[in-house]
């Protein structure tokens, strides 16, 4: 594949989460706006930070004018889950590809681009990622931008219906690889069933989300990598 | 304020692209090492099963409608429908169930 045939591969993989992204981000930007800030200051957050649990969080300590030091401390525990995506996103690019790309991408990876790009066989070019990110990063500004102007336009029930569609893309991720692999398929079981385990039971319940993520993450992959070690020749057939 | 929203801002990407970035860089070559290769080709699978379950079930403002969209999407995905197809197909069942439900 050229460049920019991988570009347009990045921006049609990205179309359904542009679309998912316009409902959340439009959520965002309502609350934004109802937390004082501006426009501009609106639209700038979600351009830099391109992270939804980052920045509804960063929000409300915003708006009770937290210390600098909390928010920072706050953002590293809810987006440290990136560092393991960048761990196994590191693998999907060619170590031959230009070094400063990897600047680039860095600034893309969310929970979506990196579902969706894994996802994808073999290693991936930079502008691959380029397309999925822009395509992706416009959803996200637009939708901040339309809920900061205008609020109440698009119906609620709309957007309540619009929230599932990036849960929707990420079991269309996970379900298909695992029709014939039932240690996949036992390893999406298991994280779900313990996910609910974290959300709801005491004590358990009290890790934030941010956290359940990382620690579930950690033990699950590791005890399946234990397990399951997937045989050189497969791995690039099955994932 | 202004200045401070700025700042908040600032810091806020920063603590973030940095999360991203180490990562990337530091890790430039193919591993070799069996059991890390196999642990990150796991972790888009768990990672995405422990946020979809059961964050789906709230992310509407209906219960009922919440887990017919998951229901459509279980089996939506089961088809090898394409993410685009499943995104909006569980987001219309949703729609309709909330009509149904009445929210």
């Amino acid at each position: 594949m050229n460049r920019f045939s991988s570009f347009i591969a990045g921006i049609r993989d990205g179309t359904p989460i542009f679309l998912g992204y316009l409902a959340v981000s439009f959520t965002f930007g309502i609350m934004a706006k109802n937390g004082g800030l501006s426009v501009w200051q609106s639209v700038l957050l979600s351009a830099t930070n391109l992270t939804s649990a980052g920045q509804f969080s960063g929000l409300s300590l915003i708006s009770v004018c937290a210390p600098l030091t909390e928010v920072a401390a706050a953002q590293l525990i809810i987006n440290l889950r990136y560092c393991l995506m960048s761990c196994s996103l590191s693998q999907k690019i060619d170590s031959r590809t230009p070094f400063f790309h990897r600047f680039f991408i860095a600034y893309g990876v969310t929970d979506e681009i990196f579902g969706v790009s894994m996802s994808r066989e073999g290693y991936l070019s930079p502008f691959y990622f380029y397309g999925i990110i822009g395509i992706s990063v416009l959803g996200w500004v637009s939708g901040t931008f339309i809920g900061v102007v205008s609020g109440g336009l698009l119906p609620a029930r709309i957007v309540s219906a619009l929230s599932i569609a990036l849960y929707g893309m990420f079991i269309a991720i996970i379900i298909p690889p695992a029709r014939n692999n039932k240690v996949l398929a036992g390893i999406i079981v298991v994280s779900m069933l313990l996910s609910l385990l974290f959300t709801a039971a005491p004590l358990l319940r009290e890790i934030s989300s941010g956290f359940r993520t990382i620690i579930l993450t950690l033990i699950i992959s590791g005890a399946a990598a234990l397990l399951f070690p997937i045989p050189e020749r497969e791995e690039k057939a099955e994932l | 304020m202004s200045t401070s929203v700025y700042a908040y801002i600032a810091v806020m990407a920063a603590v973030t692209y940095v999360i991203r970035l180490l990562p990337l860089t530091v890790i430039r070559r193919e591993i070799k090492n069996k059991f890390i290769r196999s642990f990150l080709c796991y972790i888009p699978y768990v990672t995405l099963s422990v946020m979809t379950f059961p964050a789906i079930l709230t992310a509407t403002s209906n219960r009922y409608a919440s887990a017919a969209g998951f229901l459509a999407a279980l089996i939506l995905a089961y088809r090898r429908k394409s993410l685009i197809t499943v995104a909006l197909f569980s987001s219309a069942v949703v729609f309709l169930a909330e009509l149904v439900f009445g929210m």
